[in-house]
């Protein structure tokens, strides 16, 4: 079997699997890494919402050789850890608005808020009622208000210094930077993550 | 159970006889205490304190005899005597303690012998105890029990009834817990009682002197169980009761540290699914090509799985990850029997429901009649049906979501032939249930495949298994008649025709002794029961019948009490109706529903939601506001919705979505008597509503060719965001009663009725069929039934823009494929790939 080599969570892992496993499976299956959860298997629910190099994607849709070595996968567990701090300031207004019930959608429901927060910061914006109409996450338990009120206080929280601060640290130092290509790609890459697809 | 730490599995019982050592204050009355229990049963409630090494207290509840479940209840009774009662009278004879530990640590501990799926009532029993205690909430550690035959039926989590069922018992037992700790730490300071503060745990005597609970727990413990009535807190001396409590599992959900049963890695069990059939509970005759299907990566058991009443099986796949099941099953060639509705449509069971509706009485009056059709829904939680199995030769432990876990134990150990104290049942908290957990499918499936490879599995059903073959709520028609004369309304029928909600699994088997498998016992020993139960009319109507008829055997059909039961159909036929008599008398649907409710907690919600909804306010045309009412696991609520059915929203444009009319507002008040946690109350509220508004307006399956269509999330449209009102108002009543209403369930069917009665008024029709789009064309393209699971996509960095400059090319290709593929009426569907 191929080995696959890659970053999840800051830690550098290696797995023998088929080329074609989808991630999600490497990194419950293999890895044990659960945070990621199933639903659906076929990108529609987004249980499995996680970031590769701080972009929002589904690992149950994308085969395990599609991540490269240079690559970033941040699941749920990462997340805190992954701006160096505890909880994360989503995190943080998921608890302050006491969102979940049962809780198996959270971890996707929060990933993707964060990433819909990143995204609108690029764009100079802030979350709209219509970002949020357009987020596919299901939720059965049907906690959907308080999903939008936690990601309104949790983009207040969210400092928007992923926009300016790596320009700046760009322009002077090229090691960090080096670490993530990817803003400045995404920059131009991305357009709304809902409308992306 | 084996827990040697935890006395009350069963000593009680033994100890019962034993003359009592009770302390000097303690308010026992022996000469009513015998040991044959029939005497105890007498009281309502009972308090001990159990043999143990440390201080455990306990209660069980004994309701008045007069709450006596014989038989069918009469027609009409659900206001007296609703299911929350059913629940707790089938409980009492065997009620078993529910006993609080207090561990060296000074923490409180508390297995709930129910199952957590959302619904919060770990974190309501986390705050009962604590209350009571006067302990911080980070200090009671309330658990799931694991199955004990000896709880019988109180074990089942059903019909919104846990706190109501629990509430005292548990309150009664943190009492007497606090009560000794007190008397033990008087004992130790050497000061009387009543010259202790208690505070977080520690009890502090007025000389300076304090103690722990952890401190005491050893000195305040006893040698042999002594009955124990202890005096309750009164209700000014709550600090919890009543206040808005954030959910225990809270931090462990959004850092993705929560377990649920998938989330477990116990050794050796590797990934399982089952290859399911193309049609509904047809059972695997051959496996074609099985030597080909274990050579494929990761596989490494293929077997077959025979289908029964227990067990819908099929072929199973055993591999390394749960990626590789999905390709095997995909891959693999199976021989199916036919399966149990063979030559029969949708229309065809409609008309079936229609010869099988039970005539009217006849009316002296004038007459308003109208039938109503409710189509299947699925039941499906975001967790799939799942379970970890590990059985060996003379014992079996299980792993799963479950509802009714003495039922599985019992049923496991009858398919394994094996004792019942040989298999384990853990209860995991569970994604979600409205109903689906009821039923052990994923843990009977798990247990026959585990015993059959000789190896622990890890068994998951795909997605698409779990909305097909997965447990829906029935096919339902309902009609309605309404006889009117000199304004008032004289007489009320209502005859509700369905394809039967199965019962034998769980609730059946605790409800009544009969054997509810034979022919029409599960329609004779329960669904009646439930419907006379759950069903009634809050109105002041005159003479009102409202009876239930059923067609096919309980199994024809996977269905179960999927949240919730009858109610949203009886409610929305119902609420439909009184808006059309309302209309009759040339009155407004509120002011006509104050006039006619039955009683003044139903006045007081449809007057919170009247004030607070701001009724009667001028709306646009294609806008509309509706109210609806319902009394229901001894509590009222009232909903008041504004819809917006203008063109416009209707026929906004999100991919692969229903988008349709939509809820712009709403209002909900809830009285249920105590409310404990009106934060995780406002919680059921919201999720009740969010169903009721899918049950109204989006969320239907439908059968062709012997099997539901509906494989995805993007197929069965449950409500989404796109479809959320973006204003929701919950409001929860002060406290009305001295019970604690359910809550789990109660929203959904006024919020059903609620949306529908807007959509009638802003339409300018009442619509008869629900949800209103069943009708429709359908919005996506079915997913083949065989194989049955579809085609895993492979493009997800594509979708989430993240762009290669490897994966340039292979894009292009992609781009160029699907533009192409669009074009001709999409006429593949095995190659479609649905995002
Ligand atoms: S499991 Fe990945 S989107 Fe549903
Ligand atoms: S909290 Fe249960 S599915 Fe979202």
């Amino acid at each position: 079997m191929p080995n696959h080599t890659f970053t999840v969570n800051g830690k550098k892992v290696t797995v023998d699997v088929e080329d074609d496993v989808r991630l999600l499976w490497v990194l419950r299956d293999v890895l044990k890494i659960h945070g990621p959860k199933y639903g659906c298997g076929i990108g529609v629910c987004r249980a499995c919402t996680c970031h590769l190099n701080g972009k929002a994607f589904n690992p149950c849709v994308t085969p395990v050789k599609d991540i490269l070595p240079t690559d970033e996968v941040t699941t749920i567990e990462g997340l805190a850890p992954s701006i160096g701090k505890a909880i994360h300031p989503m995190q943080q207004a998921w608890l302050d608005v006491d969102v979940a019930q049962c809780g198996y959608c959270q971890p996707g429901q929060i990933m993707q808020a964060v990433d819909l927060v990143k995204t609108v910061q690029r764009e100079k914006r802030q979350v709209t009622e219509n970002d949020l109409d357009q987020i596919r996450n299901v939720c059965r338990c049907g906690t959907y208000p308080r999903i939008r009120e936690a990601i309104k206080k949790g983009e207040a929280a969210m400092p928007v210094l992923q926009v300016t601060k790596p320009k700046k640290r760009k322009a002077k130092k090229k090691k960090p930077v080096a670490r993530k290509p990817a803003p400045s790609k995404r920059k131009s890459a991305v357009e709304l993550p809902q409308s992306a697809e | 159970m084996k827990h040697s730490d935890r006395p009350q599995d069963g000593e009680p019982r033994h100890d019962a006889g034993a003359p009592d050592e009770a302390p000097q204050d303690a308010t026992t009355s022996s000469d009513e205490h015998a040991p044959d229990g029939k005497q105890i049963s007498r009281r309502r409630m009972v308090g001990y304190l159990l043999a143990a090494p440390t201080l455990v207290a306990a209660a069980r509840f004994m309701p008045a005899e007069k709450a006596a479940a014989e038989g069918i209840p009469a027609p009409n009774i659900a206001d007296l005597f609703d299911l929350s009662d059913v629940l707790n009278a089938a409980a009492a004879p065997t009620y078993g303690l529910l006993a609080i530990t207090i561990d060296k640590q000074g923490n409180a501990n508390f297995q709930l012998p129910r199952s957590e799926n959302g619904q919060g009532i770990t974190t309501a029993f986390t705050m009962i105890i604590a209350d009571e205690m006067d302990l911080p909430m980070s200090r009671v550690k309330v658990t799931l029990m694991p199955a004990e035959p000896k709880l019988l039926f109180n074990q089942l989590t059903a019909g919104s009834s846990s706190v109501f069922t629990l509430y005292e018992p548990v309150r009664r037992a943190a009492a007497v817990a606090r009560t000794q700790l007190m008397r033990t730490a008087a004992r130790e300071l050497g000061v009387p009682a009543r010259d202790l503060t208690l505070k977080d745990g520690v009890f502090t005597a007025s000389h300076g002197g304090s103690m722990g609970f952890g401190a005491l727990t050893e000195k305040a413990a006893v040698k042999r169980m002594i009955e124990f009535q202890p005096k309750l807190k009164k209700a000014a001396d709550q600090k919890l009761i009543g206040t808005e409590q954030k959910r225990v599992d809270a931090l462990d959900i959004v850092m993705g540290r929560k377990t649920f049963t998938m989330d477990l890695a116990p050794a050796g069990a590797d990934p399982t699914m089952i290859c399911r059939p193309p049609t509904l509970n047809a059972s695997a005759k051959a496996i074609q090509n099985k030597a080909a299907v274990l050579k494929m990566p990761g596989v490494t058991h293929v077997l077959l799985v025979p289908h029964s009443d227990d067990v819908q099986g099929g072929v199973a796949v055993v591999a390394r990850t749960f990626g590789q099941c999905i390709d095997a099953i995909r891959a693999l060639k199976v021989t199916w029997s036919k399966g149990s509705i063979a030559g029969r449509t949708e229309q065809s069971i409609k008309a079936d429901l229609a010869k099988a509706e039970l005539p009217m009485t006849p009316a002296l009056g004038k007459v308003i009649e109208e039938t109503f059709t409710f189509n299947f829904r699925s039941g499906s939680a975001l967790e799939t049906n799942c379970a970890v199995a590990d059985v060996r030769k003379d014992k079996a432990e299980i792993w799963a979501p479950l509802k009714s876990p003495q039922w599985a134990q019992g049923k496991i150990a009858e398919l394994l032939k094996l004792n019942i104290e040989s298999v384990k049942v853990n209860v995991m908290d569970g994604g979600g249930s409205f109903g689906r957990r009821l039923f052990c499918d994923g843990a009977f499936e798990a247990a026959v495949i585990s015993r059959s490879i000789g190896k622990p599995v890890k068994l998951m059903w795909h997605r698409a298994d779990d909305a097909r073959h997965g447990r829906h709520h029935p096919l339902t028609t309902s009609k309605v008649r309404i006889t009117t004369g000199g304004g008032a309304v004289l007489q009320y029928d209502q005859r509700h025709t369905a394809v039967p909600t199965d019962f034998t699994q769980g609730l059946g088997d605790y409800l009544t002794a009969a054997e509810t498998r034979l022919p029409l016992q599960n329609f004779a020993q329960f669904s009646q029961t439930v419907f006379y139960t759950t069903a009634n009319v809050p109105y002041n109507f005159g003479v009102v019948t409202q009876l239930l008829n059923e067609i096919d055997a309980f199994n024809t059909f996977n269905t179960s009490s999927v949240r919730n039961v009858y109610s949203p159909d009886v409610a929305t036929a119902t609420e439909l109706m009184v808006d059309r008599v309302a209309k009759e008398f040339g009155r407004d649907p509120m002011e006509f529903r104050l006039a006619f409710a039955k009683d003044q907690r139903m006045k007081d919600v449809l007057n919170a939601v009247k004030k607070a909804g701001n009724w009667g306010r001028a709306m646009a045309p294609g806008t509309a506001q509706g109210i609806a009412m319902r009394n229901e696991y001894k509590g009222r609520t009232a909903c008041l919705v504004e819809i917006d059915c203008t063109p416009a929203t209707v026929n906004r444009k999100i991919r692969q979505a229903v988008t349709g009319p939509r809820v712009t507002k709403l209002v909900f008040a809830i009285d249920v008597g105590i409310p404990i946690n009106p934060l995780g109350l406002k919680a059921q509220v919201m999720g009740g509503a969010m169903d009721g508004i899918a049950q109204a307006l989006t969320y239907s399956h439908h059968l062709k060719n012997e099997n539901f269509v509906e494989a995805s999330w993007d197929n069965s449209a449950y409500t989404r965001q796109w479809n959320t009102p973006p204003v929701v108002e919950i409001i929860v009543m002060p406290q009305t009663t001295d019970v604690a209403g359910g809550a789990g369930e109660a929203a959904v069917g006024t919020t059903m009725a609620a949306v529908a009665c807007a959509y009638g008024r802003a339409m300018g029709k009442m619509p008869t069929e629900f949800p209103i789009n069943h009708n429709s064309p359908l919005h996506f393209e079915p997913y083949p039934a065989s194989p049955p699971v579809p085609e895993v996509p492979a493009d997800g960095l594509e979708r989430a823009g993240i762009k290669r400059p490897s994966a340039k090319k292979k894009r292009a290709t992609r781009k160029k494929k699907r533009t192409t593929a669009r074009k001709p009426a999409a006429k593949t569907p095995s190659k479609t790939t649905k995002k």
